[in-house]
């Protein structure tokens, strides 16, 4: 269970490892950040997320990253497929 | 004192305006040949579940429902098991959507395109002040789903009352809450038909989407939302355009909260306090008091089991499911939640039926969902269970809830025992559930 990223961004890719550290605190979760499945689902039969925690996690991501979330940026649902979907958004919106 | 008949809308002109879409403004004869056409399209069933995302397509589709002597079905979940009650209840039942249907076991009916306006201005249809319009759904304190049936006129008033006290009419509504909740349904798509409000189609959800849809409508505007979605739209430091009030429901806000939104909005805030079986029933200015004053000419009245709500819109005589001490004849206080209630994310339930749920599922032995110490002020607090079921694991057991109740009760956390602290009379202590729970803050392993 890797949490390399995958990226060629280093320097702008938050890695995965930080970014479900910051879940985890944010949401306070029963679990290590590492035993988050970087291409597991963070909604449903994933991790279990639901909008209340996205909501959470948008503001910590804002607050770490200066990245606004907004629900019309392609898809939301997209964005939160997996933990390296959204560090891979997170990474596109910072080097824009 | 409520009239034989209300029209469909009290907005009084062809060019007033009822809603905000993204293209602009949608006035009320726009609106009329949306709700005609539709209602000559819907399929045979006379019951309706509304599931459209749109606030402006659910609007319209709430009306070609009441023109067509249909009936709304409100659920605050639709969760495979929601569905197949519904069905069974109201074997016509089919769902009105403007996306997909997902995995809604229901014959579907998409939102059509919107047909030419005709010349001539539409009248506003009149609606028997008795008939019923909507169903909205509670779970009562023996886990079994009781239906709550809602008259047109008692729609109408509600509205009418609610828009009074905001002062609401002339104003667009921003709004994130869905539609299809009662709080979202009564502030942002009834008050549109009846107090004079135009609500903004879309629900934002993330801080910045709320700035631009406060952006896309003109002033005086305001703000429909939750205390959850307040304090992370007022942490995120998100500029904001300007409002003219800020309205708040479904869970208690502190007094810090208001405070800050009414000094960063320089507007007031007001609360709003409900349930889905009275429908809203008293407001209060939250940084100038704790005391609620009573709408239009709801009442309330203490009996032997708690006090109940009567009159004005409310129908018939409704216990309140709250601690209340009365002030005077129009003002009360709040002392607290009826303690099987749960209300998260402005979704109700009880543990009643949490907890019939939870020994529902095959291989569970015994369990229970219980209410940590509350989270801070305006965080959503979650729920926790405690279970004996050797033969799952955390995952097959979430799975197994997760077709039978809303996923803002999954409880988190979930802690597998071998047996439950019950004590000589078989009851679980509170301090003993809450010594099963893991550290706060703290990883399981």
């Amino acid at each position: 269970m890797s949490t390399t990223p995958t990226g060629n961004t280093p320097d702008t890719t938050p890695s995965l490892a930080e970014i479900a550290a910051l879940i985890v605190s944010a949401l306070n979760l029963e679990m290590a950040p590492s035993e988050i499945d970087p291409d597991a689902s963070l909604f449903g039969e994933g991790l279990g997320l639901d909008s209340i925690d996205i909501l959470e996690i948008a503001l910590v991501i804002s607050k770490q990253y200066g990245v606004q979330l907004r629900a019309d940026d392609e898809n939301n649902t997209r964005i939160f497929s997996s933990l390296r979907s959204l560090a891979d958004y997170i990474a596109s919106q910072k080097a824009a | 004192m409520r009239h034989p008949t209300y029209p469909l809308t009290d907005q009084p002109a062809p060019a007033s305006i009822i809603a905000w879409q993204p293209s602009g403004p949608v006035t009320r004869h726009r609106f009329l040949t949306d709700v005609a056409h539709l209602a000559s399209l819907l399929p045979p069933g006379g019951h309706v579940l509304n599931i459209c995302q749109s606030r402006y397509h659910f609007l319209v589709g709430f009306a070609a429902a009441i023109v067509s002597s249909r009936i709304s079905l409100l659920p605050s979940t639709l969760t495979p098991d929601t569905i197949r009650r519904l069905k069974a209840d109201t074997p016509d039942l089919f769902c009105l959507h403007d996306g997909n249907l997902d995995d809604i076991d229901l014959p579907g009916f998409a939102y059509p395109d919107a047909p030419p306006a005709p010349e001539h201005d539409l009248p506003v249809p009149e609606i028997p002040s008795e008939r019923i319009v909507a169903h909205v759904f509670t779970s009562g304190s023996t886990g079994t789903a009781l239906t709550h049936r809602k008259t047109w006129g008692g729609l109408v008033i509600n509205a009418l009352a609610e828009a009074e006290r905001l002062g609401a009419r002339g104003h667009a509504l921003v709004g994130t809450v869905p539609p299809q909740h009662m709080y979202g349904f009564e502030s942002t798509v009834l008050i549109s038909l009846h107090g004079g409000a135009a609500a903004w189609a879309g629900r934002p959800f993330y801080p910045a989407d709320i700035a631009d849809a406060l952006a896309a409508v003109p002033a005086p505007r305001a703000l429909i939302t939750t205390p959850f979605h307040l304090r992370t739209l007022l942490d995120a430091e998100q500029a904001l355009p300007s409002v003219d009030f800020l309205l708040s429901a479904t869970a208690p806000l502190s007094e810090e909260l208001a405070a800050r939104a009414e000094s960063i909005c320089a507007a007031p805030l007001l609360e709003i306090y409900g349930s889905t079986e009275t429908g809203q029933i008293a407001s209060r200015r939250s940084t100038a008091t704790r005391t609620w004053e009573l709408l239009g000419e709801v009442r309330l009245r203490a009996t032997d089991s708690g006090h109940v709500a009567e009159g004005g819109h409310v129908e018939g005589i409704v216990p309140i499911n709250d601690v209340i001490e009365e002030v005077d004849a129009r003002h009360f206080l709040l002392h607290g939640r009826n303690a099987d209630l749960v209300n998260i994310a402005g979704k109700r339930t009880s543990l009643a039926f949490l907890n019939q749920q939870l020994l529902a599922v095959p291989g569970v032995q015994d369990g229970v969902f219980f209410m940590p110490e509350a989270e801070p002020d305006d965080h959503a607090t979650r729920l926790c269970a405690c279970v004996v079921a050797p033969g799952h694991t955390r995952q097959s057991l979430l799975q197994a809830l997760r077709g039978r109740v809303d996923a803002a009760f999954l409880p988190r956390p979930l802690v597998f025992v071998e047996r439950l602290p019950r004590n000589e009379a078989s009851k679980l202590p509170r301090a003993s559930l809450l010594a099963l729970l893991p550290p706060a803050g703290k990883a399981a392993e």
